[in-house]
């Protein structure tokens, strides 16, 4: 059990009256890089968005180092240690991109802590510093938007599409970076990029209508071309 | 932007001119009604300004923030001229400071009760919230004649500011006045820089952009709103306390500053600090410069005073769609 820092067990989860997730269970064993799969509206961002307790789940556990997470307040689960870096690069376009940085500190002095780490993985935001985060590029924003979850010390990145509409040399370059991450960390990721998907994930789990369908090793789901074809429509 | 200083430039040039004129070139009577629009800008201001940071960050357009204007007036005065606190303190500018102090604490109180018992069960629905603050302010309105009967107070009670005057081009200049327009200045500046350069300004930025995300970074975001919206409040009801020995203490102040508070917020731009800031002064000496004009003997019709806050919001509209500081569509 303790090997799994996220356990999501068949949740159900409802927007207004739309029952959007019938029965997602997600285990994120400590350590690895697990990603969600599956076609347009499949419910992988509302899974991410239940587990941080925005849309919250109406039945279901979700367990986050073995206590439950289910009706606490997006900005509590944030506080034990989940970073959240949603889908569409949503950084804050008219702060700098240091204060899209310090806005996420939760103890004085984390950002001074990380900030040669954060340059290190991204070189490009040292230049962009003092820049409003609206005037960067789509791939120097989703840098930033994974970068700003980097400030405090999360023991759990949720990362939902960060390829999503950009060039390879910069999805090469965010891929080596969460690579490093998920040496320190362990990362759920959402990514339609199957190609992205198979190199960087050790576990996978495919969701179809609102239902988790399938879970396994990404190891043994490159060599099923028929499986990859059934769920994701890719070859 | 730039095109957004060349209308801010024509609008000062056209006032500074017409008002001029107005005045015959007459420097010590045109500077009266430049200094009576400034002050009445800072009023606006500490209406517009709450107005403004509400909407941006909480998406709630608070029709009673004109309310919390009248409050503070009514308490303000009814401080400063009880007579138990005059036989106690007969010092009237100590109590005049009590005044302002016990406006911003009921605003202030009276704000806290709003957001967190009426707002805050409303937040999925914000239709509700925003018949909840008109049915707020009509409460409070009906209250206010309860209280202090509908008839309006005039201010007598004297203190060394409010009866002081100082003289320049031939003309006496209210030293109250300029006292107010010093610190609306400095508060504009102050509040500001509170945005620009502290840790609850960059979170409050953020929220006006994406609270939700604030929210997930770890930040109790619900407490921010709290937070801003009592400061509104209590800024609103300063407010008042500020305009009250001038303009006295009457239930049509609610509609009147609310009005052109609005007016303020979408000439600016939704969401901008400066936008707002800036479309207070233009509403501000507007008014005044055609206040004058209109209470001409030659022209006699006062309305146009009371329309211009209108008809400077369409005229800026339609050459700027989303006001002056307003982010394009
Ligand atoms: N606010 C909402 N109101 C109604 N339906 C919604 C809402 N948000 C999402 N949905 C629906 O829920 C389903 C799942 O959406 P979700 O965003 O989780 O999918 P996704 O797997 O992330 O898709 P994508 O790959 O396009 O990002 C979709 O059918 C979507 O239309
Ligand atoms: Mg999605």
């Amino acid at each position: 059990m303790a090997d799994n820092i996220l356990e999501v067990n068949t949740i159900n989860t409802f927007i207004g009256q739309f029952h959007i997730l019938e029965g997602v269970s997600v285990t994120v064993p400590k350590g690895s890089i697990t990603v969600l799969l599956g076609r347009n509206g499949a419910g992988k961002t509302t899974t991410l968005k239940s587990i941080m307790g925005i849309t919250p789940p109406r039945t279901g556990t979700i367990l986050f180092d073995g206590k439950s997470v289910v009706g606490k307040r997006p900005y509590t689960i944030a506080k034990l240690g989940i970073g959240y870096v949603p889908e569409h690069r949503a950084i804050f376009k008219a702060l700098s991109v240091r204060e899209n940085l310090e806005i996420a500190e939760r103890n004085k002095g984390e950002l001074e802590r990380k900030v040669d780490f954060i340059f290190e993985l991204f070189p490009d935001l040292k230049r962009l510093y003092a820049l409003p985060g609206g005037k960067l590029s789509g791939g120097q924003q989703q840098m930033l938007a994974i970068a700003r979850a980097l400030v405090p010390d999360n023991r759990l990145l949720l990362i939902d599409e960060p390829s999503e509409g950009l060039a390879p040399v910069i999805i090469e370059q965010l891929m080596h970076a969460i690579r490093v991450l998920a040496d320190k960390t362990t990362v759920l990721l959402v990514e339609q990029n199957f190609r992205m998907a198979s190199k960087l994930a050790d576990r996978y789990v495919v969701i179809e209508e609102g239902c988790s369908v399938h879970t396994g090793d990404m190891s043994n789901l490159v060599t099923d071309a028929a499986l990859i074809q059934r769920y994701l429509g890719v070859a | 932007m730039n095109k957004t200083f060349l209308v801010i430039g024509a609008v000062a040039v056209g006032l500074f001119l017409f008002g001029l004129s107005n005045a015959n070139g007459d420097l010590g009577s045109f500077g009266i009604t430049i200094m009576s629009g400034l002050f009445q800008a800072m009023l606006l201001f500490l209406v517009a300004s709450g107005l403004s940071i509400v909407f941006g960050l909480m998406d709630v357009l608070n029709f009673a923030q004109g309310s919390f204007f009248m409050i503070g007036a009514y308490v303000a005065y009814a401080v400063h001229h009880s007579p138990q606190l005059i036989a106690a303190i007969p010092n009237a500018d100590i109590r005049f400071i009590i005044a302002l102090l016990s406006a911003v604490f009921v605003g202030g109180v009276l704000g806290v009760f709003f957001e967190r018992a009426l707002l805050r069960p409303l937040y999925a629905r914000p239709i509700f919230q925003i018949v909840m603050t008109f049915g707020v302010a009509l409460v409070i309105g009906e209250l206010i004649k309860v209280v202090w009967t509908p008839t309006p107070y005039s201010w007598t009670a004297m203190f060394t500011a409010r009866s002081g005057f100082f003289t320049l081009f031939e003309q006496q200049f209210s030293t109250y006045r300029l006292f107010v327009i010093g610190a609306g200045f400095l508060l504009i500046i102050g509040i500001g820089l509170l945005l620009q350069r502290t840790r609850i300004g960059i979170i409050i930025r953020a929220g006006v952009e994406d609270s939700q995300m604030v929210e997930a970074l770890g930040i109790n975001v619900r407490a921010v709103f709290t937070l801003v919206f009592t400061l509104g409040c209590a800024v609103a009801a300063l407010g008042g306390a500020v305009a009250a020995p001038f303009l006295g203490a009457s239930t049509g102040l609610a509609n009147q500053f609310l009005l052109s508070a609005i007016a303020i917020v979408v000439l600016g731009g939704l969401g901008s600090y400066g936008g707002t800031a800036i479309a207070s002064i233009l509403v501000g000496v507007s008014v005044a410069v055609i206040q004058d004009w209109s209470a001409s003997p030659g022209v006699n019709a006062p309305v146009w005073a009371s329309l211009t806050p209108m008809i400077l919001l369409v005229l800026i509209l339609l050459i700027r769609p989303s006001g002056l500081f307003g982010k394009e569509n």
